[in-house]
Protein backbone atom coordinates (compact mmCIF):
# COMPACT_ATOMS: atom_id res chain seq x y z
CA UNK A 1 0.00 0.00 0.00
CA UNK A 2 2.91 2.28 0.86
CA UNK A 3 4.48 1.55 -2.53
CA UNK A 4 1.21 2.39 -4.23
CA UNK A 5 0.97 5.65 -2.30
CA UNK A 6 4.54 6.51 -3.22
CA UNK A 7 3.88 5.72 -6.86
CA UNK A 8 0.83 7.93 -6.89
CA UNK A 9 2.87 10.72 -5.36
CA UNK A 10 5.63 10.15 -7.94
CA UNK A 11 3.11 10.18 -10.75
CA UNK A 12 1.51 13.42 -9.57
CA UNK A 13 4.95 15.02 -9.19
CA UNK A 14 5.96 13.90 -12.68
CA UNK A 15 2.81 15.25 -14.26
CA UNK A 16 2.50 18.46 -12.25
CA UNK A 17 6.21 19.20 -12.58
CA UNK A 18 5.91 18.87 -16.37
CA UNK A 19 9.03 16.75 -16.38
CA UNK A 20 10.65 17.24 -19.80
CA UNK A 21 11.89 13.65 -20.08
CA UNK A 22 8.44 12.35 -19.17
CA UNK A 23 6.80 14.70 -21.69
CA UNK A 24 9.15 13.36 -24.37
CA UNK A 25 8.35 9.76 -23.51
CA UNK A 26 4.58 10.43 -23.42
CA UNK A 27 4.57 12.37 -26.68
CA UNK A 28 6.62 9.70 -28.46
CA UNK A 29 4.25 7.00 -27.14
CA UNK A 30 1.26 8.94 -28.40
CA UNK A 31 2.87 9.70 -31.77
CA UNK A 32 3.97 6.10 -32.43
CA UNK A 33 0.70 4.49 -31.33
CA UNK A 34 -1.50 7.09 -33.03
CA UNK A 35 0.45 6.69 -36.30
CA UNK A 36 0.16 2.91 -36.08
CA UNK A 37 -3.57 3.15 -35.35
CA UNK A 38 -4.15 5.52 -38.28
CA UNK A 39 -2.18 3.27 -40.64
CA UNK A 40 -3.99 0.17 -39.40
CA UNK A 41 -7.31 2.00 -39.73
CA UNK A 42 -6.53 2.85 -43.36
CA UNK A 43 -6.12 -0.79 -44.29
CA UNK A 44 -8.25 -2.42 -41.59
CA UNK A 45 -11.47 -0.45 -42.06
CA UNK A 46 -11.56 -1.01 -45.81
CA UNK A 47 -10.37 -4.62 -45.53
CA UNK A 48 -12.74 -5.53 -42.71
CA UNK A 49 -15.73 -3.95 -44.41
CA UNK A 50 -14.94 -5.67 -47.68
CA UNK A 51 -14.51 -9.02 -45.93
CA UNK A 52 -17.95 -8.55 -44.38
CA UNK A 53 -19.80 -8.14 -47.66
CA UNK A 54 -17.71 -9.93 -50.30
CA UNK A 55 -18.14 -13.62 -51.07
CA UNK A 56 -15.18 -15.59 -52.41
CA UNK A 57 -13.65 -19.06 -51.99
CA UNK A 58 -11.57 -19.32 -48.83
CA UNK A 59 -13.34 -16.42 -47.14
CA UNK A 60 -14.20 -18.42 -44.03
CA UNK A 61 -10.62 -19.62 -43.69
CA UNK A 62 -9.41 -16.04 -44.01
CA UNK A 63 -11.84 -14.87 -41.32
CA UNK A 64 -10.71 -17.70 -39.03
CA UNK A 65 -7.08 -16.71 -39.61
CA UNK A 66 -7.93 -13.08 -38.94
CA UNK A 67 -9.65 -13.96 -35.67
CA UNK A 68 -6.63 -16.05 -34.68
CA UNK A 69 -4.36 -13.08 -35.30
CA UNK A 70 -6.30 -11.13 -32.67
CA UNK A 71 -4.17 -12.98 -30.14
CA UNK A 72 -0.93 -12.24 -31.99
CA UNK A 73 1.80 -11.94 -29.32
CA UNK A 74 3.55 -8.60 -29.49
CA UNK A 75 7.00 -10.15 -29.01
CA UNK A 76 6.42 -12.37 -32.05
CA UNK A 77 5.54 -9.30 -34.12
CA UNK A 78 8.60 -7.53 -32.72
CA UNK A 79 10.82 -10.44 -33.61
CA UNK A 80 9.41 -10.73 -37.14
CA UNK A 81 9.82 -7.01 -37.80
CA UNK A 82 13.31 -7.13 -36.26
CA UNK A 83 14.31 -9.93 -38.65
CA UNK A 84 12.88 -8.00 -41.61
CA UNK A 85 14.57 -4.71 -40.71
CA UNK A 86 17.88 -5.99 -39.34
CA UNK A 87 20.93 -5.27 -41.46
CA UNK A 88 20.93 -8.80 -42.92
CA UNK A 89 17.14 -8.84 -43.38
CA UNK A 90 15.26 -8.22 -46.64
CA UNK A 91 14.39 -4.65 -45.60
CA UNK A 92 17.73 -3.95 -43.93
CA UNK A 93 18.55 -1.30 -46.56
CA UNK A 94 15.85 0.93 -45.12
CA UNK A 95 18.06 1.45 -42.07
CA UNK A 96 15.16 2.14 -39.75
CA UNK A 97 15.73 -0.49 -37.05
CA UNK A 98 15.83 1.12 -33.58
CA UNK A 99 13.91 4.16 -34.81
CA UNK A 100 10.32 5.25 -34.14
CA UNK A 101 9.48 4.26 -37.75
CA UNK A 102 10.26 0.64 -36.96
CA UNK A 103 8.08 0.90 -33.86
CA UNK A 104 5.20 2.27 -35.96
CA UNK A 105 5.53 -0.63 -38.41
CA UNK A 106 5.52 -3.20 -35.60
CA UNK A 107 2.51 -1.68 -33.86
CA UNK A 108 0.65 -1.34 -37.17
CA UNK A 109 1.08 -5.07 -37.79
CA UNK A 110 -0.02 -5.75 -34.22
CA UNK A 111 -3.26 -3.75 -34.36
CA UNK A 112 -4.21 -4.37 -37.98
CA UNK A 113 -6.00 -7.67 -37.14
CA UNK A 114 -7.86 -5.90 -34.31
CA UNK A 115 -9.21 -3.17 -36.59
CA UNK A 116 -9.95 -5.58 -39.44
CA UNK A 117 -11.69 -8.26 -37.35
CA UNK A 118 -13.82 -5.85 -35.32
CA UNK A 119 -14.76 -3.84 -38.41
CA UNK A 120 -15.69 -7.04 -40.26
CA UNK A 121 -17.97 -8.11 -37.43
CA UNK A 122 -19.56 -4.69 -37.10
CA UNK A 123 -20.23 -4.31 -40.82
CA UNK A 124 -21.40 -7.93 -41.15
CA UNK A 125 -23.98 -7.29 -38.43
CA UNK A 126 -25.11 -4.09 -40.16
CA UNK A 127 -25.23 -5.83 -43.55
CA UNK A 128 -27.41 -8.62 -42.21
CA UNK A 129 -30.84 -7.89 -43.62
CA UNK A 130 -29.75 -4.51 -44.97
CA UNK A 131 -27.17 -5.53 -47.55
CA UNK A 132 -29.93 -6.65 -49.90
CA UNK A 133 -31.52 -3.21 -49.75
CA UNK A 134 -28.22 -1.59 -50.70
CA UNK A 135 -27.75 -4.07 -53.54
CA UNK A 136 -31.30 -3.35 -54.65
CA UNK A 137 -30.37 0.34 -54.89
CA UNK A 138 -27.43 -0.52 -57.12
CA UNK A 139 -24.53 -0.73 -54.66
CA UNK A 140 -21.95 -3.43 -55.39
CA UNK A 141 -20.03 -5.24 -52.66
CA UNK A 142 -17.35 -2.57 -52.25
CA UNK A 143 -19.81 0.32 -52.30
CA UNK A 144 -22.03 -1.47 -49.77
CA UNK A 145 -18.98 -1.90 -47.56
CA UNK A 146 -18.15 1.81 -47.73
CA UNK A 147 -21.75 2.85 -47.02
CA UNK A 148 -22.01 0.51 -44.06
CA UNK A 149 -18.73 1.93 -42.72
CA UNK A 150 -20.25 5.37 -42.96
CA UNK A 151 -23.41 4.07 -41.29
CA UNK A 152 -21.45 2.54 -38.39
CA UNK A 153 -19.00 5.41 -37.98
CA UNK A 154 -19.80 6.00 -34.31
CA UNK A 155 -19.18 2.39 -33.37
CA UNK A 156 -15.99 2.45 -35.44
CA UNK A 157 -14.61 5.09 -33.10
CA UNK A 158 -14.70 2.44 -30.39
CA UNK A 159 -12.86 0.03 -32.70
CA UNK A 160 -10.15 2.62 -33.28
CA UNK A 161 -9.91 3.31 -29.57
CA UNK A 162 -9.50 -0.41 -28.92
CA UNK A 163 -6.71 -0.53 -31.51
CA UNK A 164 -5.02 2.51 -29.99
CA UNK A 165 -5.30 0.98 -26.53
CA UNK A 166 -3.69 -2.23 -27.74
CA UNK A 167 -0.89 -0.29 -29.43
CA UNK A 168 -0.03 2.10 -26.63
CA UNK A 169 -0.10 -0.59 -23.95
CA UNK A 170 2.12 -3.16 -25.66
CA UNK A 171 5.76 -3.45 -24.75
CA UNK A 172 7.20 -6.51 -26.49
CA UNK A 173 7.29 -5.27 -30.07
CA UNK A 174 8.52 -1.73 -29.40
CA UNK A 175 11.18 -3.02 -27.04
CA UNK A 176 12.60 -5.37 -29.69
CA UNK A 177 12.48 -3.06 -32.72
CA UNK A 178 12.95 0.22 -30.87
CA UNK A 179 15.62 -0.82 -28.40
CA UNK A 180 14.36 1.52 -25.64
CA UNK A 181 16.98 4.16 -26.47
CA UNK A 182 16.69 7.12 -24.11
CA UNK A 183 15.36 10.19 -25.93
CA UNK A 184 15.02 8.32 -29.22
CA UNK A 185 12.79 5.26 -28.91
CA UNK A 186 11.83 5.17 -25.25
CA UNK A 187 8.08 5.07 -24.80
CA UNK A 188 5.96 4.72 -21.67
CA UNK A 189 5.77 0.92 -21.65
CA UNK A 190 9.50 0.39 -22.27
CA UNK A 191 10.28 3.03 -19.63
CA UNK A 192 8.07 1.16 -17.14
CA UNK A 193 9.86 -2.13 -17.97
CA UNK A 194 13.23 -0.42 -17.50
CA UNK A 195 12.36 1.22 -14.18
CA UNK A 196 10.96 -2.10 -12.92
CA UNK A 197 14.15 -3.92 -13.85
CA UNK A 198 16.13 -1.18 -12.04
CA UNK A 199 13.97 -1.72 -8.97
CA UNK A 200 12.45 1.75 -9.12
CA UNK A 201 8.93 0.47 -8.57
CA UNK A 202 7.29 3.77 -7.55
CA UNK A 203 8.48 5.46 -10.73
CA UNK A 204 7.42 2.45 -12.80
CA UNK A 205 3.96 2.46 -11.20
CA UNK A 206 3.80 6.22 -11.60
CA UNK A 207 4.49 5.89 -15.32
CA UNK A 208 1.84 3.20 -15.46
CA UNK A 209 -0.69 5.58 -13.96
CA UNK A 210 0.27 8.27 -16.45
CA UNK A 211 -0.26 5.73 -19.23
CA UNK A 212 -3.70 4.87 -17.86
CA UNK A 213 -4.56 8.55 -17.50
CA UNK A 214 -3.60 9.26 -21.13
CA UNK A 215 -5.74 6.40 -22.45
CA UNK A 216 -8.53 7.36 -20.04
CA UNK A 217 -8.51 10.97 -21.25
CA UNK A 218 -8.78 9.87 -24.88
CA UNK A 219 -11.58 7.51 -23.95
CA UNK A 220 -13.50 10.27 -22.19
CA UNK A 221 -13.02 12.62 -25.15
CA UNK A 222 -14.42 10.03 -27.56
CA UNK A 223 -17.32 9.22 -25.24
CA UNK A 224 -18.13 12.94 -25.15
CA UNK A 225 -18.11 13.17 -28.94
CA UNK A 226 -20.46 10.17 -29.14
CA UNK A 227 -22.72 11.63 -26.46
CA UNK A 228 -22.86 14.96 -28.28
CA UNK A 229 -23.86 13.16 -31.46
CA UNK A 230 -26.61 11.25 -29.67
CA UNK A 231 -27.83 14.46 -28.04
CA UNK A 232 -28.01 16.11 -31.46
CA UNK A 233 -30.03 13.14 -32.75
CA UNK A 234 -32.27 13.33 -29.69
CA UNK A 235 -32.84 17.05 -30.26
CA UNK A 236 -33.85 16.29 -33.84
CA UNK A 237 -36.66 13.98 -32.71
CA UNK B 1 -39.15 -13.06 -74.92
CA UNK B 2 -42.28 -14.85 -76.02
CA UNK B 3 -44.73 -12.22 -74.84
CA UNK B 4 -43.90 -9.01 -76.64
CA UNK B 5 -45.56 -6.77 -74.07
CA UNK B 6 -44.06 -8.44 -71.00
CA UNK B 7 -41.61 -6.41 -68.93
CA UNK B 8 -40.31 -9.31 -66.86
CA UNK B 9 -41.04 -12.99 -67.25
CA UNK B 10 -40.24 -15.99 -65.08
CA UNK B 11 -40.36 -19.45 -66.60
CA UNK B 12 -40.14 -22.44 -64.32
CA UNK B 13 -38.31 -20.37 -61.73
CA UNK B 14 -37.37 -22.19 -58.54
CA UNK B 15 -35.48 -20.90 -55.52
CA UNK B 16 -34.12 -23.17 -52.81
CA UNK B 17 -32.55 -22.25 -49.49
CA UNK B 18 -30.78 -25.44 -48.49
CA UNK B 19 -33.49 -28.11 -48.38
CA UNK B 20 -36.34 -25.58 -48.33
CA UNK B 21 -38.01 -24.72 -51.61
CA UNK B 22 -39.05 -21.10 -51.33
CA UNK B 23 -40.33 -20.84 -54.88
CA UNK B 24 -41.31 -23.80 -57.04
CA UNK B 25 -41.57 -23.80 -60.83
CA UNK B 26 -43.06 -20.33 -60.99
CA UNK B 27 -44.37 -19.01 -64.28
CA UNK B 28 -45.07 -15.31 -64.11
CA UNK B 29 -45.45 -12.58 -66.70
CA UNK B 30 -45.39 -8.94 -65.65
CA UNK B 31 -46.87 -6.53 -68.17
CA UNK B 32 -46.54 -2.74 -68.30
CA UNK B 33 -48.83 -0.69 -66.04
CA UNK B 34 -50.04 -3.71 -64.10
CA UNK B 35 -50.63 -3.51 -60.38
CA UNK B 36 -49.97 -6.99 -59.14
CA UNK B 37 -50.56 -7.87 -55.50
CA UNK B 38 -49.06 -11.06 -54.10
CA UNK B 39 -50.95 -12.61 -51.20
CA UNK B 40 -50.47 -15.72 -49.12
CA UNK B 41 -49.58 -16.86 -45.64
CA UNK B 42 -46.19 -16.26 -44.04
CA UNK B 43 -43.57 -18.38 -45.79
CA UNK B 44 -45.70 -18.86 -48.89
CA UNK B 45 -43.00 -17.37 -51.13
CA UNK B 46 -44.26 -13.83 -51.73
CA UNK B 47 -40.97 -12.12 -50.87
CA UNK B 48 -38.96 -14.72 -52.78
CA UNK B 49 -41.10 -14.15 -55.86
CA UNK B 50 -40.57 -10.39 -55.52
CA UNK B 51 -36.81 -10.88 -55.20
CA UNK B 52 -36.79 -13.24 -58.16
CA UNK B 53 -38.67 -10.74 -60.32
CA UNK B 54 -36.33 -7.98 -59.15
CA UNK B 55 -33.33 -10.11 -60.13
CA UNK B 56 -31.93 -10.05 -56.62
CA UNK B 57 -31.76 -13.78 -56.11
CA UNK B 58 -30.17 -16.74 -57.87
CA UNK B 59 -32.80 -19.04 -59.34
CA UNK B 60 -33.16 -22.21 -61.36
CA UNK B 61 -35.20 -21.68 -64.47
CA UNK B 62 -35.38 -18.57 -66.58
CA UNK B 63 -35.86 -14.87 -65.90
CA UNK B 64 -36.24 -12.77 -69.01
CA UNK B 65 -36.61 -9.04 -69.45
CA UNK B 66 -38.07 -7.10 -72.36
CA UNK B 67 -35.53 -6.59 -75.11
CA UNK B 68 -32.85 -8.23 -72.96
CA UNK B 69 -32.43 -4.95 -71.08
CA UNK B 70 -33.34 -4.64 -67.41
CA UNK B 71 -36.16 -2.11 -66.96
CA UNK B 72 -35.36 0.57 -64.36
CA UNK B 73 -36.49 -0.93 -61.07
CA UNK B 74 -36.69 -0.02 -57.41
CA UNK B 75 -37.75 -1.96 -54.37
CA UNK B 76 -39.25 -0.78 -51.10
CA UNK B 77 -38.96 -3.10 -48.13
CA UNK B 78 -41.14 -3.59 -45.08
CA UNK B 79 -38.47 -1.99 -42.88
CA UNK B 80 -36.48 0.39 -45.05
CA UNK B 81 -32.76 0.58 -44.33
CA UNK B 82 -31.83 4.20 -43.84
CA UNK B 83 -28.25 5.29 -43.33
CA UNK B 84 -27.39 7.25 -40.17
CA UNK B 85 -27.42 10.43 -42.21
CA UNK B 86 -29.92 13.17 -42.90
CA UNK B 87 -33.05 12.64 -44.97
CA UNK B 88 -31.44 14.67 -47.74
CA UNK B 89 -28.20 12.67 -47.81
CA UNK B 90 -30.08 9.38 -47.82
CA UNK B 91 -31.91 10.50 -50.91
CA UNK B 92 -28.83 11.93 -52.64
CA UNK B 93 -26.90 8.69 -52.05
CA UNK B 94 -29.77 6.61 -53.45
CA UNK B 95 -29.88 8.76 -56.58
CA UNK B 96 -26.10 8.57 -56.90
CA UNK B 97 -26.20 4.77 -56.62
CA UNK B 98 -28.92 4.68 -59.27
CA UNK B 99 -26.67 6.61 -61.63
CA UNK B 100 -28.66 9.86 -61.73
CA UNK B 101 -26.30 12.47 -63.22
CA UNK B 102 -24.77 14.86 -60.64
CA UNK B 103 -26.29 17.98 -62.24
CA UNK B 104 -29.81 16.54 -61.89
CA UNK B 105 -29.43 14.98 -58.46
CA UNK B 106 -30.33 17.87 -56.15
CA UNK B 107 -33.38 18.92 -58.16
CA UNK B 108 -34.56 15.32 -58.39
CA UNK B 109 -34.05 14.80 -54.66
CA UNK B 110 -36.07 17.87 -53.81
CA UNK B 111 -38.81 16.84 -56.23
CA UNK B 112 -38.91 13.38 -54.66
CA UNK B 113 -39.20 14.74 -51.13
CA UNK B 114 -41.94 17.14 -52.20
CA UNK B 115 -43.71 14.24 -53.89
CA UNK B 116 -43.98 12.34 -50.59
CA UNK B 117 -44.48 15.42 -48.40
CA UNK B 118 -41.11 15.31 -46.65
CA UNK B 119 -39.44 18.41 -48.11
CA UNK B 120 -39.45 20.14 -44.73
CA UNK B 121 -37.71 17.15 -43.13
CA UNK B 122 -34.56 17.47 -45.28
CA UNK B 123 -32.02 18.22 -42.55
CA UNK B 124 -33.37 15.77 -39.98
CA UNK B 125 -31.57 12.48 -39.30
CA UNK B 126 -33.46 9.88 -41.31
CA UNK B 127 -33.56 7.38 -38.47
CA UNK B 128 -35.48 9.67 -36.13
CA UNK B 129 -38.43 9.91 -38.52
CA UNK B 130 -41.61 8.06 -37.60
CA UNK B 131 -42.28 4.66 -39.20
CA UNK B 132 -44.67 6.19 -41.74
CA UNK B 133 -42.23 8.97 -42.61
CA UNK B 134 -39.40 6.46 -43.02
CA UNK B 135 -41.52 4.47 -45.44
CA UNK B 136 -42.39 7.65 -47.33
CA UNK B 137 -38.68 8.44 -47.54
CA UNK B 138 -38.09 4.94 -48.93
CA UNK B 139 -40.82 5.63 -51.49
CA UNK B 140 -39.18 8.96 -52.35
CA UNK B 141 -35.89 7.14 -52.82
CA UNK B 142 -37.60 4.73 -55.19
CA UNK B 143 -39.64 7.39 -57.01
CA UNK B 144 -36.52 9.51 -57.56
CA UNK B 145 -35.03 6.73 -59.65
CA UNK B 146 -38.05 6.96 -61.99
CA UNK B 147 -38.52 3.20 -62.04
CA UNK B 148 -40.49 1.45 -64.73
CA UNK B 149 -41.22 -1.28 -62.18
CA UNK B 150 -41.68 -0.72 -58.46
CA UNK B 151 -41.49 -3.70 -56.11
CA UNK B 152 -42.95 -3.33 -52.64
CA UNK B 153 -42.52 -5.96 -49.94
CA UNK B 154 -45.29 -5.52 -47.36
CA UNK B 155 -44.70 -1.76 -47.32
CA UNK B 156 -47.46 -1.01 -44.82
CA UNK B 157 -47.14 -4.05 -42.55
CA UNK B 158 -45.62 -2.25 -39.58
CA UNK B 159 -47.45 1.07 -39.91
CA UNK B 160 -50.37 2.56 -38.00
CA UNK B 161 -53.64 3.05 -39.93
CA UNK B 162 -52.95 6.72 -40.71
CA UNK B 163 -49.45 6.07 -42.04
CA UNK B 164 -50.81 3.03 -43.88
CA UNK B 165 -53.33 5.23 -45.71
CA UNK B 166 -50.63 7.79 -46.61
CA UNK B 167 -48.33 5.14 -48.04
CA UNK B 168 -51.18 3.44 -49.88
CA UNK B 169 -52.22 6.76 -51.43
CA UNK B 170 -48.66 7.30 -52.65
CA UNK B 171 -48.47 3.83 -54.18
CA UNK B 172 -51.75 4.46 -55.94
CA UNK B 173 -50.51 7.82 -57.23
CA UNK B 174 -47.24 6.28 -58.48
CA UNK B 175 -49.19 3.57 -60.30
CA UNK B 176 -51.46 6.22 -61.81
CA UNK B 177 -48.34 7.92 -63.18
CA UNK B 178 -47.65 4.77 -65.19
CA UNK B 179 -45.38 2.82 -62.86
CA UNK B 180 -45.81 -0.94 -62.94
CA UNK B 181 -46.28 -2.11 -59.38
CA UNK B 182 -45.73 -5.52 -57.79
CA UNK B 183 -46.53 -5.63 -54.10
CA UNK B 184 -46.81 -8.28 -51.43
CA UNK B 185 -49.28 -7.85 -48.61
CA UNK B 186 -51.35 -9.70 -46.03
CA UNK B 187 -54.04 -7.09 -46.30
CA UNK B 188 -56.75 -8.29 -48.67
CA UNK B 189 -58.57 -4.96 -48.49
CA UNK B 190 -55.42 -3.34 -49.78
CA UNK B 191 -55.24 -5.91 -52.56
CA UNK B 192 -58.82 -5.10 -53.51
CA UNK B 193 -58.15 -1.37 -53.52
CA UNK B 194 -54.80 -1.31 -55.31
CA UNK B 195 -54.48 -4.36 -57.52
CA UNK B 196 -55.45 -5.02 -61.11
CA UNK B 197 -54.34 -8.62 -60.61
CA UNK B 198 -53.99 -10.79 -57.53
CA UNK B 199 -51.62 -13.72 -57.19
CA UNK B 200 -52.07 -16.22 -54.37
CA UNK B 201 -49.08 -18.30 -53.32
CA UNK B 202 -48.92 -21.33 -51.13
CA UNK B 203 -45.81 -23.26 -50.10
CA UNK B 204 -43.75 -21.55 -52.80
CA UNK B 205 -46.23 -22.25 -55.59
CA UNK B 206 -48.40 -19.83 -57.52
CA UNK B 207 -51.84 -21.33 -56.94
CA UNK B 208 -54.09 -18.53 -58.22
CA UNK B 209 -53.31 -15.72 -60.65
CA UNK B 210 -56.42 -13.73 -61.57
CA UNK B 211 -57.64 -10.21 -62.31
CA UNK B 212 -58.73 -8.63 -59.04
CA UNK B 213 -62.47 -8.72 -59.72
CA UNK B 214 -62.35 -12.41 -60.58
CA UNK B 215 -60.12 -13.24 -57.62
CA UNK B 216 -62.65 -11.95 -55.14
CA UNK B 217 -65.76 -13.16 -56.98
CA UNK B 218 -64.79 -16.49 -58.48
CA UNK B 219 -64.79 -19.73 -56.58
CA UNK B 220 -61.18 -20.25 -55.62
CA UNK B 221 -59.28 -23.39 -54.75
CA UNK B 222 -59.98 -24.50 -51.17
CA UNK B 223 -56.79 -23.10 -49.56
CA UNK B 224 -57.08 -19.75 -51.35
CA UNK B 225 -60.78 -19.48 -50.46
CA UNK B 226 -59.95 -20.12 -46.80
CA UNK B 227 -57.23 -17.48 -46.95
CA UNK B 228 -59.63 -14.93 -48.39
CA UNK B 229 -62.12 -15.78 -45.66
CA UNK B 230 -59.41 -15.09 -43.14
CA UNK B 231 -58.76 -18.67 -42.19
CA UNK B 232 -55.42 -20.39 -42.28
CA UNK B 233 -55.32 -23.31 -44.74
CA UNK B 234 -54.01 -25.69 -42.09
CA UNK B 235 -56.85 -25.03 -39.61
Amino acid sequence: MAAFGESLHAAVQLVVGLDAALAGVVSLSLAVSASASVLAAGFGLAGGAWLAVARFPGQRALVALLNTLLALPSVVVGLAVYLLLSRSGPLGDWGILFTPSAMVIAQTILVLPVVTALTRQLVADAAHGNGEQLRSMGAGAFMSALLLLLHERLALVTVLLTAFGRAISEVGAVMIVGGNIDGVTRVMTTAIALETSKGDLPLALGLGLVLLAVVGAINVAIALVQRLHLMREGAAR
Amino acid sequence: MNNGSALIELRGASVRFGKVTALAEAHFVLRPNERVVLVGSNGSGKTTLLRALHGQIALHGARRVAGGREPTQAMVFQRPFLLRLSVWHNLMIALWLAGVPARERAARALQSLERVGLADQRPRPARVLSGGQQQRLALARAWGVRPRVLFLDEPTASLDPHAKREVEALIEAFAAEGMTVVMSTHNLGQAKRLATRVVYLEAGRIVVDLPTALFFDQSLPEAAAQFVKGESPWQ
